[in-house]
């Protein structure tokens, strides 16, 4: 994308000093402005530093689980319970475990890591100052979407240790499936954990309007739709799946919970009620979901390709609406989560059709960023790095995802380790590793301090080679037959189950490294200048000093036509 | 703000106005997931959707033409777990011609020492064939009370839709399953019933 930025006058303390009023960049005192903060960038700010934490804890219960999985039989379980706070806890109880640890970490990863950094962290910071907005259009509401968030978390995080169904904890899967979740769990922790997606949910509802105005409205002049950089193009779309597949999953969780403890049967066929369109309504949410993670990571990728290629976005036109179409197309392909709950043989083949169709718009992205790369200038600087590998994972996530979209293989394969290895090659590889790479693009325009490229490569090797490592064996167990959600196995899983948690810990020390990387760059770190990519910056947050002035575009920059090559 | 000008109040304007127009997007979507929960009832009774099976009156059912055609129909009894009831399909299975009315018994008895109100679910396999199996009379329209130790006979009066015969999906099925279930009503749980089967 093409916004050229002039080389001369950023946007910045210094010369702002001289011709504007000292209150523009006042900040408020620590108490209010953390915590009662109405500026974009602080708010996205705390959703990073919120998203961190939370993603080490989800992290955190995916090694307990790799560890109990490393070898057949059951281990730590007993000692996990335990550590919940569970005293003598019987067999029932620490198998219950098991379903909390899946449980939590799935609902942690995608409301309070994935979506609260990629929209919440990056579309805050970023979507006001590529548009050329002085902040977001509700700037009060941004903060309480951002507490609703955290209060949503606490609300997740007290399910764990109060009584579910046979003992601490909500072990109903991320998915929270009648009649498991109604009169399969007795107990206050599923309505803790039903409630936190409510807070959530309410929390991403009101960020979704307040994106989708503030890119209507406050684009800076000569910022046409057609001119938005395709970061922004991607939030837009993302705000309105948000905004149309959250409300379901309100109107599905508050029917559970009123299945729960008022006696309705909506779920439940005692009472000519029907579990699964629980399913129905789920999924109707939860696969315009995981087009909600993974676009905005689209958009940064291609933000990043085109900085270091040096060249605007091959077919850019194409690439904006193809995000269009994969929103809209993921609005009618939710039953393919459902093929073995008995559906004819017509519905399947729609159903799988439809499915197929998504892999058109996403293969005109793939393709775009290869042609952007085409003959450029390429730069691999660490962003560039994350970024191919970005599009390696998530290619073979997505030939996975062709497989599965067919309702005869699901069949064979469903519910089985395959499609947890498909699963984590879309999100946790292709979402997070979109995430580091926004991380190492924008990390000194954010903060400041330049983070070392050295470190930034080795996190990305080590990385790479150990999410691989975790995921890839998982195709096979999946092929084998190898069930999900089991703290055990048979012997015959072994082999492959091992080297799947000798990746965990080679992931993990990856994780280490990114900190160590942050320290480096608050202590050591070079001072940022505002555009310290150098020519292939080209949205507007490059015209601005690093980290931005608490108050940017008190005049508005005009988007000069000419400039413009794409 | 240094910018605080007859644009910028216009803009503030502007932005209250999209975001009511979207914040309604969003209740009306809120509004169709719970109007989901009718449409969906009424979708699965229209289109047979999950094997549904099909009430009609007496006058309709007086309309239909027995064909030449057989189709063998098995009948199948389920209780909720812990419902103490015993509830069995009189026979097991029967051959039935295409458009002529049947009727087959089910019996149920209370095994417990308290009367139990209980409600029967249904549906037939293959899901497809939900929608031409006709139903005139079914022990599963109302509650059933059972005293304590009492058995009762139960009827369904059916007929299989000759309509099927002109189905290419379902028109070379031999054999249907007609499925029962029964529930304690919603509520109910007067009988101590342990539906989450934990044992605790």
């Amino acid at each position: 994308m093409a916004t050229t930025a002039p080389p001369e006058g950023f946007q910045g303390h210094a010369e702002d000093h001289a011709h504007h009023d000292h209150d523009h960049d006042h900040k408020p005192a620590f108490f209010a402005r953390w915590f009662m903060s109405t500026n974009h960038k602080d708010i996205g700010t705390l959703y990073l530093i919120f998203a961190i934490f939370a993603g080490l804890i989800g992290g955190a219960f995916s090694g307990m689980m790799r560890l109990e999985l490393a070898e057949p039989g059951i281990q730590y379980l007993d000692t996990f319970t335990r550590l919940f706070g569970a005293t003598n806890p019987d067999f029932n109880a620490t198998l219950n475990t098991w379903n909390v640890l899946i449980t939590a970490h799935g609902l942690i990863m995608v409301f309070f890591m994935v979506m609260p950094a990629i929209i919440g962290g990056f579309g805050n910071w970023f979507v006001p100052l590529m548009i050329g907005a002085p902040d977001m259009a509700f700037p009060r509401m941004n903060n309480i979407s951002f507490w609703l968030t955290v209060a949503g978390f606490c609300s997740l995080m007290t399910s764990a240790f109060v009584p579910g169904g046979y003992g601490l904890g909500s072990g109903v899967g991320w998915t929270v499936y009648a009649p498991l979740s109604t009169y399969g769990s007795a107990g206050p922790s599923t309505d803790f954990a039903i409630f936190s997606l409510h807070l959530a949910g309410a929390g991403s509802i009101m960020g979704a309007i307040n994106f989708i105005t503030t890119i209507f409205n406050m684009r800076a002049p000569g910022m046409t739709m057609h001119k938005m950089p395709l970061f922004v193009w991607s939030v837009l779309v993302t705000a309105f799946l948000l905004l149309l597949a959250l409300p379901v999953l309100a109107a599905a969780i508050t029917m559970l919970i009123t299945d729960r403890n008022f006696g309705t049967t909506f779920f439940d066929p005692s009472g000519g009620g029907d579990p699964v369109l629980y399913q129905h309504l789920f999924w109707f949410f939860g696969h315009p979901e995981v087009y909600i993670m993974i676009l905005p990571g689209f958009g940064i990728i291609s933000q990043i390709i085109s900085t270091f290629s040096k060249k605007p976005v091959f077919g850019y036109l194409g690439m904006a609406y193809a995000m269009v179409a994969i929103g809209v197309v993921g609005f009618i392909v939710w039953a393919h989560h459902m093929y073995t709950t008995g559906m004819s043989v017509d519905t399947k083949m729609y159903f799988t059709a439809a499915t197929m169709v998504i892999a058109v718009p996403t293969g005109i992205k793939i393709f775009s960023w290869i042609a952007t790369m085409w003959g450029g200038s390429i730069e691999f600087k660490s962003p560039m790095v994350w970024a191919i590998g970005f599009i390696f994972l998530f290619t073979v996530g997505g030939v996975t995802g062709v497989y599965l979209a067919s309702g005869g293989i699901d069949d064979v394969v469903h519910d089985t380790y395959f499609v947890v290895a498909h699963f984590h090659y879309v999100l946790s590889m292709g979402a997070v590793t979109a995430l580091f790479a926004g991380f190492y693009y924008w990390f000194p325009k954010m903060s400041g301090r330049m983070h070392s490229e050295f470190l930034a490569h080795v996190h990305f090797w080590i990385f790479f080679i150990g999410v691989n490592t975790i995921f890839f064996p998982q195709h096979f167990l999946g092929l084998q037959g190898m069930p999900r959600r089991y703290p055990d196995y048979a012997e015959a899983y072994a082999y492959w189950n091992e080297i799947s948690s000798i990746g965990y810990a080679i992931m993990a020390v990856s994780i280490g490294v990114w900190f160590i990387n942050i320290i480096y760059a608050y202590t050591m770190g070079k001072k940022a200048e505002g555009n310290y990519w150098g020519e292939g910056a080209t949205t507007l947050e490059w015209t601005l000093s690093s980290p931005p002035p608490f108050h940017q575009y008190e005049t508005l920059p005009v988007i000069d036509d000419k400039a413009h090559a794409h | 703000m240094s910018l605080v000008s007859a644009a910028s109040i216009s803009l503030d304007h502007r932005n209250r106005r999209t975001a009511a127009i979207f914040a309604l997007f969003a209740a009306l979507m809120l509004g169709l997931g719970f109007a989901s929960v009718p449409l969906y009832r009424m979708f699965c009774q229209v289109t047979g959707f999950g094997g549904t099976t099909q009430r009609v009156s007496e006058a309709q059912a007086a309309t239909v033409q027995a064909t030449g055609k057989t189709i063998t129909v098995r009948f199948d009894a389920n209780v909720e777990r812990g419902f103490p009831w015993r509830f069995r399909p009189e026979q097991v299975k029967d051959t039935v011609t295409i458009g002529a009315r049947d009727m087959a018994i089910y019996t149920a008895r209370n095994l417990s020492d308290k009367p139990i109100t209980g409600m029967a679910t249904f549906n037939v396999e293959p899901e497809y064939v939900g929608k031409y199996f006709d139903k005139v009379q079914c022990f599963c329209f109302t509650e059933q009370t059972l005293q304590p130790g009492q058995e009762v006979r139960m009827p369904v009066l059916y007929y299989v839709d000759p309509a099927i015969l002109d189905d290419k999906e379902a028109r070379d099925v031999e054999s249907i399953t007609l499925s029962y279930t029964f529930h304690p009503i919603a509520g109910d749980t007067a009988n101590g019933l342990d539906r989450t089967g934990s044992g605790s």
